[in-house]
């Protein structure tokens, strides 16, 4: 037995002096507290209002969200504007449909039944307009970094000027927490730059988190009635659990006693 | 647990069962004579079938909505999240179910291994068992490619890839596996089709494997074979299933904190970006339960000794009933077999966790000696420490432990003057 000890002990030290080394590696990313995490975790309302608002004046000039319809904007679980509101989002966009009877293409605005207008007709559009960068999807955003809303939470925030000695080509900027740390994204985020319509005071900080928020939504459209049907799900079990054990118990008695 | 044939009590019965002996099979299976000292790590058997059907049944469902298509399968994973009703339910269970059924297949491979379950007379139970794992592999490795994210992709490409290692046909085989000249739309078909039959074929070999269990019976903790089945035995039904259904519970709860409360922990974040063949990963990294083995891969130098590496891996469990050379089943009875045991865990989780890193420097070192020391654990101490190992005194039978006699407790004390 001594001698298991003494190799698990070995390696565990050798792990964690691995996890030390690559610890060292990554940047401390920069943490809020977001409401939808935890057992209970519930979007807040008026924050991915207020996102949704940033993401529309700010973001989707360049990024599309081709997988969030309008209708999602008043469904329960999301921003939950009114029916109203969101057909009158909806409204203000324009969408290209057809072909009607005399085969002609037509624009027509957007219907609470689409999906979100991107704002460029294809990739390569895209990158032709933003210096051959394609700015990524926001549906599927949040879950596809690593480090999730933490990490782009700190990415609009993580801006700085280059370190002396680094040198940044034309239509790059320095990022502390983009991989490599060369984006080109420009900083999309200055205080005010939005007119929220409550009293909130549109900081730099305040902005991320909501439009950050609203990207976690825009991910995970379902996250609330996850956590209420987990927490449902794993008190029955338990429970059930439980039940089962004294039926266990009071089976196996008849065995035991019997020996 | 009656020894005499079954008799249906109804004439309908008894015509019935004349003609197709279900109800034979019912009551073998209900009276089946299960040793009574088994533990929990045996409940995982129970725990891998309930993961198989809901594995079967939830992609069942997904393949109603799924569309196996390069350009439309990424947005009909997005449509069943989304718009299909409790399709984020279904996915999720899918995805996560995939880890449950491997971090379950290898406490039940691991259980076997303690308790020496691969021995004469269960060898046939263990080799198809072998092949079960095998295919679960293959099935999984398949089922990640289908939501056709940056993960799936480019996992596709590195592993088939590695066919191309083999001289000569390499080349051929890779583009017959790819049906083209790259890992795209016929490559995502076919995986679909093949995704789709596998767990079939696993459920075939599970029948197999519990049919071939039931000719010699349980394996216990203790390792001896049932002396007399009154006393040493409980019917499977209600002692074992009530057991299992306990057990089974543990495991749900947790399965349902990962479904509900982090879904996508296990997986890679990259598998949210659509698959673009223009732009590779930073890191490629394949599930997590293959990264013992995509250690083992990288870790020798050359790429066809690698592949042949990483499946003599896999194979050389195969042969264990004839590496381990101990006529001692249970490690409990094993002083030397059980440190060499926890050092092997140990190993393999060592591999795992090289494997999910980039393989340079010292986790390169790691990974070689953790490698070598693999192979030298199934080829040389295991043939060997059966002919040098002194090992502690059986009890008489099963029963005899369960009492907590005499004699077992002398042979504890003779455990502890060994060490």
């Amino acid at each position: 037995m001594k001698n298991i000890f003494k190799i698990t002990y070995l390696i565990i030290f050798l792990l964690a002096g691995t996890f030390q080394v690559n610890a060292e590696e990554k940047v401390d990313l920069l943490k809020t507290d977001w409401s939808f995490k935890g057992l209970f975790g519930k979007f807040d309302r008026v924050s991915l209002q207020r996102g949704y608002q940033v993401y529309t004046e700010v973001c989707a000039s360049c990024h599309s969200m081709k997988y969030v319809s309008y209708r999602n904007l008043f469904e329960p679980g999301g921003p939950e504007f009114t029916e109203d509101q969101a057909k009158a989002i909806a409204a203000s966009f324009e969408v290209t449909d057809g072909p009607n009877n005399d085969g002609e293409m037509f624009i027509r605005p957007a219907k609470l039944s689409d999906k979100f207008v991107k704002p460029f007709a294809n990739v390569k559009a895209a990158q032709a307009a933003n210096g051959g960068a394609y700015p990524p999807d926001m549906s599927v955003l949040a879950k596809a970094r690593s480090g999730g809303v933490d990490y782009i939470y700190s990415l609009l925030l993580g801006y700085e000027d280059a370190p002396s000695g680094v040198t940044l080509e034309d239509g790059v900027y320095y990022n502390k927490y983009m991989y490599g740390n060369n984006i080109k994204m420009a900083e999309p985020l200055s205080d005010g730059l939005v007119e929220y319509n409550d009293d909130t005071t549109a900081s730099k900080e305040q902005m991320a988190k909501d439009v950050t928020t609203f990207l976690m939504w825009a991910a995970e459209p379902h996250l609330e009635s996850r956590h209420k049907m987990g927490f449902k799900a794993i008190l029955y079990l338990i429970i059930l659990t439980i039940l089962v054990y004294f039926s266990m118990k009071k089976i196996w008695s008849r065995i035991e006693s019997e020996v | 647990m009656s020894d005499h044939e079954y008799v249906p009590k109804s004439k309908f019965g008894k015509w019935f069962n004349d003609r197709l002996p279900l109800l034979t099979l019912a009551s073998h299976l209900t009276d089946y004579p299960t040793p009574k000292n088994l533990n929990y790590w045996w409940t995982f058997g129970g725990i891998l079938t309930f993961c198989l059907i809901t594995q079967i049944v939830t992609g069942l469902t997904l393949a109603m909505h799924y569309i196996a298509h390069a350009d439309l399968a990424f947005e009909s994973v997005e449509h069943i999240m989304r718009d299909v009703n409790y399709g984020w339910l279904i996915r999720y269970i899918h995805a996560n179910g995939s880890s449950m059924f491997f971090l379950a297949v290898y406490i039940h491979i691991f259980r076997s291994l303690f308790y020496g379950s691969y021995k004469s007379p269960r060898e046939i139970i263990w080799i198809i068992g072998i092949i079960i794992y095998l295919l679960m592999m293959a099935a999984a490795f398949m089922g990640y490619v289908l939501p056709w994210g940056q993960m799936s992709f480019w996992g596709a490409t590195v592993i088939t890839s590695l066919f191309s290692a083999i001289p000569f046909i390499g080349e051929g085989i890779v583009n017959w596996l790819w049906g083209g000249y790259s890992v795209d739309n016929p490559t995502l078909t076919r995986f679909f089709t093949l995704h789709y039959l596998l767990p079939f074929l696993i459920l075939g070999l599970v029948v197999l494997h519990i049919w071939a269990l039931h000719i010699p019976g349980n394996n216990n903790p203790v390792g001896i074979d049932v002396k007399k089945p009154s006393k040493d035995t409980v019917p499977f039904h209600p002692y074992i299933v009530i057991k299992d259904v306990f057990a089974l519970l543990m495991f749900m709860i947790v399965f349902a904190f990962f479904i509900f409360y982090s879904p996508n922990i296990l997986g890679h974040a990259d598998n949210y970006i659509e698959a673009n063949p223009m732009v590779t990963p930073v890191h490629i990294v394949p599930e997590w339960y293959l990264l013992p083995f995509y250690a083992i891969l990288r870790s020798v130098p050359d790429k066809l000794m690698g592949v042949i590496a990483m499946l003599s891996a896999i194979l050389i469990l195969a042969a264990l009933p004839w590496l381990d050379t101990s006529k001692i089943r249970s490690a409990v009875f094993r002083p030397l077999y059980k440190q060499f045991y926890w050092i092997l865990v140990v190993d393999v989780l060592i591999l795992g966790y090289v494997g999910a890193m980039p393989a340079e420097g010292l986790y390169l070192l790691i990974a070689r000696v953790a490698t070598a020391y693999y192979f030298i654990h199934f080829l040389i101490i295991l043939p060997v420490l059966g002919f040098k190992e002194k090992t502690i005194p059986l009890p008489l039978s099963i029963t005899e432990p369960v009492l907590g006699d005499a004699p077992i407790a002398s042979a504890v004390k003779k455990k502890e003057s060994l060490n």
